[in-house]
């Protein structure tokens, strides 16, 4: 079965990526969480997000478009990256969850994935 | 817990101003009684959810009624009449309904509502929650559930499972357990080491969740470990003759009694992964570890050895350090040697390597790793650790190799203490390295 794995990150989190205090360790520990499940043979693919502010959102209203630069405001945990994985239930699927580096101060949401849409 | 669900349903509205002995009583009714009374009345009924139901009603009615008429002389008994009432009328069981035989016994039971002492019935019930045909995955929550009466999103937390997910499957293992007629009985003596087998394991299953929780600093919602340590504690009196129940028990004591070296003073978990190597054996509950020599050497006086008798033997002798300053590896190298010879699991096959490293020999352990079964290890976070481990002690040679064991390692880890432990001996290990 496949699940996606939604990495969502608190500010602070966020922050720890550039602060050159802090990034040793953010990134450390996210390239040790990647590398295992890598190496584990259960991903299909995945990656990882530059910051929120670099988000640009895009609506069409009434026939225009109207576009927003930067993240929602408000917006507590934002999503950081994200990986599709290929295991045999849920339990696994959250078992990969609960490893990932944003899990102790963010959340990671686990969907399953729909399966293909039929042809016509 | 259910009973604090129901004073919180009801505390406004019932007993606004009963508070004290009622509650107590009905609090006591409750922890004390509800597996013995939901095991006799599933046994009786054959029916584990309605089972539940019906007890879950009559405390809401002894809620209602005990403040107004005081707690019964026998809570049990009036627990037990007025949710046999209940299974009556919630009429789930047609036949029996109308079954004379079953009417004449709840008037016998009413009758006797003072003497009536309540068959034990929570044997037969841990049983059938570890029956093999129900679902290994849902044999401990099963078991915590209708034994302990404990709530689903607290099991849940506490499994890292899905409440929505856990609770169907206690649903669809219970309607298994009435539709298939799982025999509500111990099991005949030639099945019983292997059916008590299963039961001992799920209940370990439940401590080393709860032992991984407090590795972790991680505030569970639910601490598994005492739930555990009682349900095992109940076979033990239940089956006094079981070697195996006595050294589980022995075996969760043992690991249980070094808990006070991973909190502080105050017993709040120590922010800092202390591993059992560096814990100081001072802190380190004594008379429990006394407590539980006894119990392994009363179950090794019936010579019927088993996987948890051998476990707690390697926790008794890590143990030892309390009272000898050293830890025996040689010993606890040659008891792996024989838990992977007869009981091997992937846990002890990690365990048994690295004592070997322990006791000198780091090759033998680096095989016995390699081994393994790669596509199981592959995501088993221990087994990354112990490889780390051994390589970085074959010197400089493994030192890349061990670095990116330990990275893996640190991947695999949910908890952030463990993370910031690895990757203090993973940095320390860099220099060395670069220096190369």
């Amino acid at each position: 079965m496949q699940f996606m794995l939604i990495f969502k990150e608190t500010n602070s989190d966020l922050a720890q990526r550039t602060d050159p205090k802090t990034a040793p360790a953010y990134w450390g520990a996210w390239s040790a969480y990647v590398g295992a499940i890598k190496q584990s043979g259960v991903t299909v693919s995945g990656n990882g997000l530059q910051e929120p502010h670099t988000a640009t959102h895009v609506q069409m209203r009434g026939g225009k478009r109207v576009i927003h630069d930067g993240p929602y405001a408000d917006t507590k945990e934002h999503l950081g990256g994200y990986f599709i994985i290929e295991v045999p239930g849920l339990d696994d699927a959250l078992t990969w969850a609960a490893r990932s580096p944003n899990a102790t101060t963010g959340t990671t949401e686990v969907r399953p994935v729909l399966p293909p849409m039929a042809a016509e | 817990m259910l009973v604090t669900s129901v004073n919180r349903d009801l505390r406004g509205d019932v007993i606004r101003d009963v508070k004290g002995d009622v509650d107590r009583a009905i609090e006591r009714a409750a922890r004390e009684s509800f597996g013995r009374l939901v095991a006799y009345l599933a046994w009786q009924w054959r029916d584990i959810a309605a089972a539940q139901d019906a007890l879950a009603d009559a405390l809401v009615k002894a809620l209602e009624v005990w403040p107004r008429e005081g707690v019964p002389s026998s809570p049990d008994a009036w627990l037990l009449t007025v949710a046999k009432r209940q299974l009556l009328q919630m009429a789930r069981h047609d036949k029996v309904r109308f079954d004379p035989a079953v009417t004449a016994l709840l008037a016998q039971d009413e009758a006797q509502e003072h003497s009536f002492t309540i068959p034990d019935a929570r044997l037969k019930l841990l049983f059938v929650c570890a029956h093999p045909a129900i679902d290994e995955k849902v044999r401990i929550p099963l078991m915590l559930q209708t034994v302990l009466g404990l709530e689903v999103a607290d099991m849940a937390h506490a499994l890292l499972l899905s409440p929505t997910a856990l609770a169907q499957r206690l649903v669809r293992a219970k309607q298994k357990i009435r539709s298939t007629g799982l025999r509500f009985e111990e099991p005949e003596a030639r099945e019983l080491p292997e059916r008590l087998h299963q039961v001992l394991e799920s209940i370990y299953g439940a401590f080393g969740l709860s032992m991984d929780a407090m590795d972790g600093a991680e505030a569970r919602v639910l601490d598994l470990k005492d739930e555990a340590l009682f349900l095992c504690s109940i076979v033990c009196q239940l089956l006094p003759d079981s070697a195996e129940a006595k050294g589980l028990l022995a075996l969760m004591t043992f690991s249980n009694a070094r808990r006070a070296a991973q909190v502080d003073a105050q017993g709040r978990p120590n922010p800092c992964f202390v591993p059992l190597a560096q814990q100081d054996p001072h802190l380190w509950d004594k008379p429990a570890i006394v407590q539980a020599d006894q119990w392994l050497w009363q179950a090794a006086q019936s010579h019927v050895p088993g996987p948890f008798q051998l476990e707690a033997a390697v926790q008794s002798a890590h143990c030892q350090r309390l009272f000898t300053g050293q830890t025996p590896w040689q010993g606890i190298a040659a008891l792996y040697q024989q838990i992977n010879n007869f009981y091997p699991t992937q846990g002890a096959g990690v365990a048994g390597a690295v004592a070997l490293a322990e006791a000198g020999d780091i090759a033998a352990g680096l095989k016995q790793l390699d081994a393994m079964e790669q596509e199981v290890v592959k995501s088993f976070q221990p087994w990354w650790v112990a490889r780390a481990y051994l390589l970085s002690k074959q010197g400089n040679k493994a030192l890349s190799a061990a670095n990116a064991a330990y990275q893996t390692a640190i991947g695999l880890s949910t908890q952030q203490k463990i993370r910031d432990y690895l990757e203090g001996i993973r940095i320390a290990l860099e220099p060395t390295i670069q220096c190369k």
